[in-house]
């Protein structure tokens, strides 16, 4: 519970969180310009992810969250979006005609 | 906090919030069901934008160049400007909350204020990325117009404008619904404004401060997907 976390205070740590954010996100654009071939799309989405777990983790309260119950949704939608897009990009994507 | 004898109706002023409903145990366990219920409605929301980003993922494959060459028409810089005006809104947001949480009501009215500029710079300049991509006739429809545009890392070749389409259909799909999002955002926020001011949140009750900014993250974790994949694919020279 977040709520009784006051006794030391997580400003420092948000802004951390915040200014790593940005950095992430001056990388992502910077590298987006050199040429990597295949990577280029690698590189993004792992630094894209990597900030989406910052901001659910710190800034969602994930990390100090008291009820497990919210671990267990998130972690079902994590679940849920890679049966999507995973079983669907399997299908497609293995389809030599297209 | 909130011992048995409070639960069961002895309603002492200084045990019992007024905003603590009968049927919790204490305002921790009511912050954490709402917190619940907030995380089960992101679930639905991952799905909603989780089939959109098929979409895009399916077409991306097949039209490779076409999708470069038209994500190389949008202005990347515009992009991570708004990323970084996001990001900047999640940090004002979390200050708000902690504000609340610490029973600091100034800094929670200026956060949440600064939140919402935060908001509306991102929708300003989302409208006028909207407004130079009317110009340049790239919004699908009769008017639409992709003749001759270089496919990148092809010389000579050009990109397919029926399959052009198809990106900015889908431009326009996910960041309008994204903006959509924002919009209702920008709602809740004022809402939350209000409330503020009549000083309704305290230590002990500041749920609607904290829900609402799991909403505002959730809507920023999208646009960070979303920046990537739509701007920042093939922009190498």
């Amino acid at each position: 519970m977040t709520g009784h976390a006051s006794a030391k205070s997580p400003l420092k740590m948000y802004f951390a969180v915040w200014a790593t954010l940005l950095v992430f996100t001056l990388v992502t654009f910077k590298v987006a310009f050199i040429e990597l071939g295949p990577f280029n799309a690698v590189v993004a989405l792992v630094i894209a992810t990597l900030k989406a777990t910052l901001v659910a983790l710190f800034f969602m309260h994930i990390w100090h969250a008291g009820e497990r119950l919210i671990k267990v949704a998130v972690a079902a939608a994590i679940f849920f979006l890679f049966l999507l897009l995973g079983l669907t990009l399997s299908d497609y994507l293995t389809r030599p005609w297209s | 906090m909130a011992d048995s004898s409070t639960i069961m109706g002895l309603h002492q002023e200084e045990e019992h919030h007024p905003q603590l409903l009968h049927h919790f145990a204490d305002a921790g366990q009511q912050r954490d069901a709402a917190s619940l219920g907030m995380w089960v409605f992101l679930a639905t929301e991952v799905m909603f934008f989780g089939g959109m980003f098929c979409a895009y993922l399916i077409y991306r494959h097949w039209y490779f160049g076409d999708f470069g060459a038209a994500s190389k028409s949008i202005d990347a810089t515009l992009g991570a400007t708004n990323t970084a005006v996001l990001i900047c809104s999640s940090l004002t947001v979390v200050l708000a909350v902690w504000a609340a949480q610490t029973a600091r009501r100034a800094l929670l009215i200026g956060m949440l204020v600064v939140t919402m500029l935060f908001g509306l710079a991102f929708l300003g300049i989302k409208g006028y990325e909207y407004y130079q991509k009317f110009e340049e006739h790239h919004v699908p429809g009769a008017s639409f117009s992709f003749d001759h545009v270089p496919i990148p890392g092809h010389p000579g070749e050009y990109a397919n404008p029926r399959h052009a389409q198809i990106y900015f259909s889908l431009y326009f799909l996910m960041t309008g619904i994204h903006a959509l999002h924002m919009i209702v955002g920008l709602g809740i926020f004022t809402w939350l404004l209000v409330m503020a001011c009549k000083g309704r949140f305290t230590p002990e009750y500041y749920t609607p401060v904290e829900i609402g900014g799991l909403y505002w993250h959730f809507v920023d974790i999208i646009w960070i997907y979303l920046f990537p994949l739509l701007y920042l694919i093939d922009r190498h020279p």
